[in-house]
């Protein structure tokens, strides 16, 4: 695949086509069509999103092996971006539609939900990655930055105990997306082994 | 003997929404929502199918019945959840996990015919044919709150007749210590029973101590906003328990057991730490995800999300806090 066609055609389609969940969801919200609670079903919805974004940005790595198509590592700084941006939503949801932003709440929730403190913690972690993410800072890091990248996959940890935590009646859901969680961290520890043993 | 409690809070009957009249609003309501689709161009999609699967389908000799609903007590004068909502937004996890299954596949609900089987320690005990059941009783309508777990709620018309009148038909005898209920179990038909990776178990298993069910405000409801009830909602006959939270009031009930002992119930199985055998409304307690301290009040929406602080037993304790004095409500969750 040719740079330019990358740089110009299919980074701008996948932006575009990366922030149709977000205005979906907030339009539908917005406008009464998320059900009789859509505070609720938005925050949820926004989580799913947040950990499919994870999962995705996981996958460029070995997909990129899988197949060779190097191309693919041009859009992963996109998609981890954009795992920050629907973290970020989903927490400033939870934060303006279900606590209304009261100290007194946000306090107690910090301080008394577990999961609640997982799936923050996710999101702190996040955000030093984020800021990270330019050319500039990565050649200031030089291997560093390797280092502090390798957060990502605490991250994605925490991120499927919190979601994990917030199953009800069922663990299906959650059990298909850490099948593929434990496929995308696995890849990463039998590659290096294999390569070292031949 | 029969003990009527006077209930302050109760509206007076002529106070009460006439049946031709909420219904007119419920069809001018349709009206208005087709107008709206067709300009949309159908953004709506599944809307109304709600609707279907109440009208007209009134089985089990509830038709007569219907037509003579008296107003019960206990009422509330909050603004009803519209009916649309109370049959949209629904848990009933046999039919899907999700608030919208329950009404997209009610129709796989077989309930007719239906009957119950009343068992343990009553000197009646049989499996009775829902006609039979319901023939001796007059249907009423509560207005009740209902609290979720999940920390929503919702306000209610539903029909029914109190538990306790029930109970004592089939004569209880002195072993009957706590009531079991038990919902059908049908995994053929109903593909909640069938997932794998659940964690609560089928049937669904419901229970409440004899002074509990006898209280007047616990109810089996056939019926909501005038008509039998809908498949989603529990048809075609359904606990109401509302001081307690939601899951209690267990859904389409095809067995009520007596007994000396406490059932072990579904959700307390499930999640001993998070759903007590008791599970009345308390702000005081919270869950250990979230907090009970208020309640979205449904329909909420995200300009205006309407959170009110909740209330001990649902507001209900002039009936029933004296059911529990003495207890350590916080142990006893």
């Amino acid at each position: 695949m040719q740079v330019h066609v990358v740089e110009r055609r299919i980074k701008p389609a996948l932006f575009v086509l990366c922030l149709v969940p977000a205005v979906s969801l907030f339009y539908l919200g917005f406008s009464n069509q998320l059900g009789p609670d859509p505070a609720e079903t938005l925050v949820k919805d926004l989580g799913v999103w947040s950990i499919r974004f994870l999962w995705i940005t996981l996958a460029v790595t070995p997909l990129r092996k899988l197949t060779g198509q190097s191309w693919l590592t041009r859009l992963r700084r996109m998609l981890g971006l954009y795992a920050l941006f629907y973290v970020s939503l989903h927490f400033l949801s939870y934060g303006t539609f279900l606590l209304g932003w009261s100290p007194a709440l946000l306090a107690e929730e910090l301080v008394e939900r577990p999961y609640i403190v997982v799936g923050f913690s996710a999101l702190v972690l996040l955000i030093p990655l984020g800021i990270t993410s330019t050319d500039g800072w990565r050649r200031r890091l030089k291997r560093d930055w390797v280092r502090l990248h390798r957060l990502v996959y605490v991250i994605a940890i925490l991120a499927m105990v919190h979601f994990f935590w917030t199953a009800k009646a069922s663990y299906y859901e959650q059990v298909v997306y850490l099948v593929i969680l434990i496929f995308l961290l696995g890849f990463r520890l039998i590659r290096p082994a294999r390569a070292a043993a031949r | 003997m029969l003990i009527r409690i006077r209930d302050e809070s109760a509206p007076a009957p002529s106070e009460i929404t006439p049946e031709s009249v909420y219904r007119d609003r419920r069809r001018f309501m349709g009206q208005a929502a087709g107008l709206l689709t067709m300009g949309l161009g159908a953004a709506l999609p599944g809307c109304g199918q709600a609707g279907e699967q109440t009208a007209g389908k009134a089985g089990h000799g509830l038709g007569a019945k219907l037509k003579s609903v008296k107003p019960g007590p206990y009422g509330t004068e909050e603004p009803k959840t519209p009916f649309d909502d109370v049959t949209s937004y629904n848990n009933f996890y046999e039919l899907g996990l999700d608030k919208a299954d329950p009404a997209r596949l009610a129709h796989r609900l077989p309930t007719d015919p239906w009957s119950v089987e009343i068992s343990g320690a009553v000197e009646k005990p049989g499996t009775y044919a829902l006609e039979d059941i319901l023939k001796p009783h007059a249907l009423e309508e509560r207005v009740y709150r209902l609290r979720c777990v999940e920390a929503w709620s919702m306000v209610v018309p539903w029909i029914g007749f109190p538990l306790g009148d029930l109970l004592r038909r089939f004569n209880p005898t002195s072993a009957a210590k706590y009531v079991h209920f038990t919902t059908l179990y049908d995994p053929d038909n109903l593909p909640g029973q069938k997932r794998s990776l659940s964690s609560i178990e089928y049937p669904y298993v419901e229970g409440l101590r004899i002074d509990e069910a006898m209280n007047p405000l616990a109810i089996l409801a056939v019926g909501l906003y005038g008509d039998a009830m809908p498949k989603q909602n529990g048809a075609p006959i359904r606990l109401i328990v509302p001081w307690k939270y939601g899951f209690k009031s267990i859904k389409s009930i095809v067995r009520i057991h007596l007994a000396e002992t406490m059932p072990r119930t579904t959700w307390n199985k499930s999640a001993p730490h998070e759903y007590g055998f008791y599970a009345n409304v308390n702000p005081e307690v919270s869950h250990p995800r979230w907090s009970q301290a208020r309640e979205r009040r449904l329909p909420s929406t995200l300009w205006s999300p309407n959170y009110i602080p909740t209330r001990k037993f649902n507001g209900y304790g002039e009936q029933v806090a004296s059911l529990y004095s003495g207890m350590n409500l916080r142990k006893f969750f």
